[in-house]
């Protein structure tokens, strides 16, 4: 038995010492283990019991302090040696010179019995069946064999559930009792196995002199010892090198090469390491394209912004209402100007990320395009003209006013002497004023609203056309001297006797007038088909053009003799809304003027030879230069458009003068100047000077804006015309009057 | 004939543009990507004149970049760090999702890093050139500074973007380049002439900042990444372009005490001194420890005729500018711990001013409030406890002002409690024309030298200017039509209007001869009108296209008369509205 003890006890040192190093891990996982412990040295116990006749003195445990442990030790697992070395090792280190000592006594003993019970799966050597279940051999009466191959037999079964409880009742050592399957029998343990037992069932140490808390030697202290801990000759393996190793190098160097593996980055802290970036400046690398466009600098902040602005910067209530209903783009400004007293009261501005971070999405987002900043003086861009001034005379003072009629005056026209103006009006009267006193010397009732009346522009006949509905009357008004009364009334009479009533087109009525509107100074009246708009007098004074607008036929325009009361239509064909028409001063043409644009006809070839395109909407009047070769036109869309005839059918000049439709338009006989009416309220006379040489083109310099007429139902001025002989205009304006500017 | 016809789209401005997402697959770049490159390397897109024919005949809404721009991109090295980045970013998820962590710590440590040297090189060829690019830098960088360090943008950047506005400031103060300062409700702004180019930041006011929700701070960080690195250069260039230690240290031989002191307060050393550096109130080390820089003289250059008076307004100039490099000089100043620290020891100190405050408001600070050399105390509070009489009590406009009138200006204004003058903005030149706040005028006179009148003086000039405002839109109306006449004539007209109208209806007039007046011909009045008339028939005259640009131009000056009339009359109503309540007062 000593033997043996010593013998364990050995084999603990030797372990220990080779198994040094591992202690401190040990230690730790020693708790983990510790109920396995317990477990297996219950059945050491059992084994311990079971033999008691070869152990006797193992009974008594108090005498050798491991043999109990020790045999619980030998069974161990490989893990629980260790573990069991670490118990030990408290215990062990101050005892182990004395068993060193030991060991040469009984080294010979030892070697005997070293593997007895060494080995981990000999359990029971009693019964040889092995780690089996029991119940195998619950219907033998033997429950296995013995060493020596004889059969076991099961003690003789005599308890029952009665006899169990009895002996729970009675026996007063049943509670240490236990019954071991493997031989069938009842063991009671003693005393020591049951605080064993107790001891291991506390999570304390089984050996009841193990002192759990000596102080640690410490083997591997700083302190260089003169003895090896070891004494162990180093192995081969730590001289040669190792080729495992060796293959894992190789394989990343390997991986180093081939670029698998990046060598670990030195750590530089390149953010906010500056030098100087523009040591070599040279500007050859300009690298931006001509393309560029540097983003515009945020502007600058004016008062409006200041926290505590002057008080005139500031929102009234409309201004700040207006301002919150507009839309955010629409704003002036992106906030409301804000006064503080002082400026510890300013607060945070909310919407300061916001604006840097439009600025930015400004800066990479939005399109750029190079704008032309035109820099120009507005006074550079008006054309230098000659002074007004220089350009007299012209009108430029009203200086009379006809006042007379009651509606609208359409019309007006002034005697070839100068001496006399005739107007017709809506009210149905044809008056005759004298120029210079503005007197009106006589008045006709013709019955109907006047559209217009024109002057013999002959100076030997004293004669009047007037168009009223679907009429054109031949007004005699006897304002001259007798001779020219007389040589008029020869006009009219004297194709009395030529003309028979052999009218070639049936459809215009030739009439004398008779009775009270004899006395009048009516003398023929010319019945058309059509309400008539316009009449005009060709130059000699003999020939008459008047004007049916109608979209649908051909009967637009008539042209009539006076002196052989012949009527004839010139136009077989439709071309047009015809507006108004014209003679030609001197040579035999005729302008007609239709819609958007004016025909030149030649009478005597009877052939279109020109058609002018005017580039406006609707062409409201026309007149021909005393010249014969510029027309002016005037049209409702506000447009005044002169055509050089030599030139182009392309309008030479477009005026746009006037803010509303212009109605009428005027050349002056003897001067430069041309007037255009419109429903503005105003007349612009105008400077146009022809120039014989072809190659200079006319010169138009406005010289004057005359008003003086009142709007009245959105009309201003209806008509314009010049005095024959001096620098005079006359203007009737829908307010009833007419007025004469000088 | 013959020759290949001619396809559409195929020349001219149709090959010189791109579309954005034609771009983006040129670059085989994500849209994220395409973004970073295009903020960090300055390309944006271009509006073309024709956009239909750009569009190859559609007239969608496209933006369009040059072609030529993108081709530069191509060859940019920073899109290969890009795609290297993106991968990064693939092998760490891969490692996260395996739940590598080796690995994941290896792919970190691996992490690609670029550097936008080079681009601010590129962008910048020279050093003028940043200069004048600043503006956005400077903005964007006093605006991460104030963020929290928290959430929206790594710390790094802020701290980065700190250090970069403390050295900012401390160059300015150093070069004593600040021109202009402006309290807006907004923030702050400076106005700097650094190298002769005027550098404008804003600094938003002290205070935790509302992050809004619909701002992308990816944007924002990307900016701000290539704005560090082109302020760090540029500050770089400043400093040692005026032999300051890059990057700044403190002057070590001036002030060691406050040094000392600090130790304690501050665990950090780095931190404590970016502090005392952005506490503004020492003195930069230098490299050569030069004594004081020779003040450049002009030097006299022989001219003559207008080339003399140019010269002489430049130097007339330059003094100006040096006087007001010394405003403060010689004043000392205490700030209140009210005030706005930062920004007035910055004002001050870059005006040559001393300046310090409590202990308690920030490290650096120099004296106490008991010294008795102060000249000036700042403080913005209705009352204080104990006034020293030795020192003015004013608040802080008063330094601004200062600063904006370039002289000194009289305190009385500003003192303690009193209501202070409007601040207006420097920035604001006006023109011809423009209304001039009267506030404005007055500070001119300052300037011109006139020693400030008692109020009623004042009132007379108001007056005067009034009237000076009533001609002018007298003026304004003559230009408009000629239909104002003096009374008299118009009362004339009316009368023989009237008496003509009886007459011609034939009624008998009750005539009656009175002694006629003799008018009197303006003769300047008539010539001026004669004048205008002219012009009118002139303007008639132009041909269309003049006439739109005409009427443009001339309903742009109108509109800005318009406004000038309209901020006047709203300040008589205001001023009126002033003077009844104090004579109700008085009473």
């Amino acid at each position: 038995m000593r033997g043996e003890t010593s013998s364990s006890n050995l084999k603990k040192s030797r372990r220990f010492s080779l198994q040094a190093p591992l202690t401190t891990i040990t230690w730790m996982t020693e708790n983990l283990h510790r109920h396995t412990v317990t477990e297996r040295a219950l059945q050491q116990i059992f084994n311990f019991n079971r033999k008691p006749a070869d152990e006797d003195k193992d009974d008594d445990l108090s005498d050798s302090e491991d043999s109990v442990y020790s045999g619980l030790e030998d069974s161990g697992s490989d893990s629980e040696e260790e573990e069991g070395s670490d118990e030990e090792e408290g215990s062990d280190d101050d005892d182990d010179k004395m068993k060193e000592k030991k060991e040469g006594e009984v080294s010979e003993e030892k070697k005997k019995d070293e593997y007895e019970h060494d080995s981990s799966d000999e359990e029971d050597i009693r019964n040889t069946v092995g780690n089996i279940p029991m119940e195998w051999y619950k219907d033998f009466p033997h429950i296995g064999y013995n060493l020596d191959g004889k059969k076991i037999y099961k003690p003789i079964r005599n308890k029952d559930e009665l006899d169990d409880f009895l002996d729970k009742m009675e026996n007063p050592e049943y509670w240490r009792t236990v019954h071991d399957k493997q031989t069938g029998s009842d063991i009671v343990l003693s005393d020591d196995q049951v605080e064993l037992v107790n001891r291991l069932q506390r999570g304390q140490f089984g050996d009841v002199n193990f002192n759990e808390y000596e102080p640690m030697v410490e083997f591997f202290s700083s302190d260089v010892m003169i003895h090896p801990v070891t004494n162990r000759p180093a192995d081969k393996r730590s001289f040669i090198p190792s080729l495992t190793e060796k293959e894992k190098v190789s394989k990343l160097v390997h991986a180093i090469k081939m670029g698998w593996i990046k060598p670990r980055r030195v750590e530089d802290d390149g953010r906010g390491r500056y030098y100087n970036l523009w040591a070599s400046e040279d500007s050859s690398i300009l690298a931006r394209h001509k393309m560029h466009l540097p983003a515009p600098k945020i502007p600058l902040p004016g008062h409006h912004e200041s926290y505590n602005p002057p008080p005139e910067y500031l929102f009234t209530d409309e201004e700040r209402a207006l301002w919150e209903q507009q839309d955010p783009a629409d704003r002036k400004l992106p906030f409301v100007p804000r006064k503080y007293s002082s400026l510890r009261q300013v607060p945070a501005f909310s919407q300061f990320i916001h604006e840097r971070f439009e600025r930015c999405l400004d800066l990479y987002l939005c399109p750029r395009q190079r704008k032309m900043r035109v820099n120009v003086n507005p006074e550079d861009l008006i054309p230098q003209l000659p002074k007004p001034k220089d350009l007299q005379p012209f009108p430029t003072t009203r200086s009379l006013v006809y006042r007379g009629h009651s509606g609208l005056v359409r019309s007006i026209s002034v005697s070839p002497s100068g001496q006399w103006l005739a107007s017709g009006s809506d009210d149905g009267s044809v008056r005759f004023w004298e120029v210079c006193s503005s007197r009106c010397m006589k008045t006709v009732q013709v019955g109907g609203a006047v559209k217009s009346v024109a002057w013999n522009p002959n100076p030997s006949v004293c004669l009047l056309a007037v168009a009223l509905d679907s009429v054109v009357l031949i007004l005699s008004p006897s304002l001259a001297d007798k001779q020219v009364i007389l040589s008029s009334e020869r006009l009219l009479s004297a194709q009395q006797e030529g003309e028979e009533p052999a009218e070639g087109n049936g459809s215009v009525v030739w009439s004398e007038a008779e009775g009270e509107e004899l006395n009048q100074g009516l003398r023929l009246k010319i019945q058309h088909p059509k309400a008539v708009h316009q009449v005009v007098w060709h130059a000699k004074g003999d020939y008459l053009a008047s004007v049916m607008p109608d979209n649908t036929s051909h009967l637009q325009v008539y042209i009539h003799q006076l002196s052989r009361r012949r009527s004839q239509n010139p136009f077989s064909r439709n071309k047009g809304l015809v507006q108004c028409v014209s003679f030609h001063p001197i040579r035999p043409y005729f302008f007609v003027a239709t819609q958007r644009s004016i025909r030149i006809y030649n009478l005597v070839k009877q052939e279109m030879t020109k058609k002018l395109q005017t580039n406006s909407k609707w062409i409201s009047s026309m007149a021909v230069h005393p010249g014969g070769d510029h027309v002016i036109c005037g049209s409702y869309d506000c447009k005044l458009s002169w055509f050089d005839l030599d030139l182009s059918t392309k309008p030479y000049k477009m005026l746009r003068h006037h803010k509303k439709a212009v109605r009428g338009v005027a050349y002056h006989r003897l001067y430069p100047l041309f007037a255009s009416a419109s429903d503005d309220g105003s007349v612009i006379v105008c400077h146009g000077t022809v120039y014989n040489d072809l190659l200079q083109n006319p010169l138009i310099v406005p010289v004057k804006v005359l008003r003086g007429h009142v709007m009245t139902h959105d009309l201003g001025v209806l008509d314009v015309t010049f005095h024959p002989t001096q620098p005079w205009v006359f203007s009737s304006g829908a307010d009833a009057t007419i007025c004469l500017f000088t | 004939m013959g020759g290949l016809q001619k396809k559409k789209f195929e020349r001219g401005s149709a090959t010189n543009y791109i579309t954005r997402n034609r771009a983006r697959k040129k670059l085989q770049l994500s849209l994220p990507d395409f973004r970073r490159l295009c903020i960090l390397k300055g390309i944006y897109p271009h509006e073309p004149k024709h956009k239909k024919k750009v569009n190859k005949g559609s007239t969608a809404p496209r933006t369009f970049y040059l072609l030529k721009d993108i081709r530069f991109l191509l060859h940019e090295p920073i899109v290969g760090k890009f795609r290297e980045y993106k991968i990064f970013v693939r092998k760490l998820k891969k490692a996260y999702g395996k739940t590598e962590w080796s690995a994941v710590e290896r792919v970190r440590e691996n992490k690609p890093t670029y550097k936008l040297d080079h681009i601010i090189k590129e962008r910048y060829p020279t050093f003028i050139d940043a200069l004048r690019d600043i503006d956005d830098a400077l903005c964007m960088c006093f605006l991460f500074s104030t963020f929290a360090r928290t959430g929206k943008c790594h710390v790094q950047t802020i701290q980065l973007c700190r250090r970069l506005t403390v050295e900012w400031m401390n160059y300015v103060i150093a070069s004593r380049s600040l021109r202009k300062v402006f309290l807006s409700i907004k923030g702050i702004y400076y106005q700097a002439e650094v190298m002769g180019q005027l550098i404008t930041w804003v600094v938003p006011y002290q205070f935790s900042h509302d992050h809004p929700v619909d701002v992308d701070y990816r944007v924002m960080a990307t900016f701000t990444e290539l704005y560090t690195t082109l302020l760090g250069f540029v500050s770089f260039r400043l400093y040692s372009s005026l032999n300051l230690v890059y990057p700044p240290k403190l002057d070590s031989n001036g002030e060691s005490e406050p040094k000392e002191e600090s130790e304690d307060d501050y665990a950090m050393n780095s931190e404590s001194y970016l502090e005392k550096l952005s506490a503004l109130s020492a003195s930069l080390a230098r490299v050569v420890s030069s004594a004081d820089e020779e003040e450049a003289q002009l030097d006299q250059f022989p001219s003559e005729g207008e080339d003399m008076e140019k010269m002489e307004a430049r130097e007339k100039e330059l003094k100006q500018q040096e006087a007001q490099k010394k405003l403060f000089e010689g004043l000392k100043f205490y700030l209140n711990r009210e005030v706005p620290r930062e920004s007035l020891a910055f004002v001050i100190r870059c005006f040559g001013g001393q300046v310090s405050w409590d202990k308690s408001v920030c490290i650096g600070s120099t004296y106490d409030v008991t010294d008795e050399t102060i000249t000036h105390q700042i403080i913005d509070r209705p009352s204080v406890g104990k006034q020293y009489i030795n020192r003015y009590y004013i608040q802080p406009q008063w330094l601004y002002d200062c600063v904006n009138a370039k002289i000194l200006l009289p305190v009385e204004d500003y003192f303690l409690g009193v209501t202070l003058p409007p601040h207006l903005s420097p920035f604001v030149e006006e023109k011809e024309g423009d209304y001039v706040p009267p506030e404005k005028l007055k500070m001119m006179a300052l300037q011109r030298g006139e020693k400030p009148g008692n109020e009623q003086e004042e009132d007379e000039e108001e007056e005067e200017e009034e009237g000076e405002q009533e001609e002018e839109e007298e003026q304004e109306e003559d230009d408009n039509g000629d239909e104002e006449d003096d009374e008299e004539e118009v009362a004339e007209e009316k009368n023989l209007k009237k008496m003509e109208e009886q007459r011609s209806q034939g009624k008998s007039l009750h005539v009656k001869v009175t002694p006629g007046k003799l008018k009197v011909e303006n003769k300047a009045r008539l010539e001026q009108e004669e004048k205008a008339e002219e012009k009118r028939l002139a303007i008639m005259m132009m041909k269309k296209k003049e006439k739109y640009l005409y009427d443009k131009i001339m309903f742009g000056k109108k509109r800005k008369v318009r406004e000038a009339n309209k901020l006047a009359a709203k300040r008589k109503t205001h001023d009126d509205a002033e003077k009844a309540k104090k004579k109700k007062a008085r009473k």
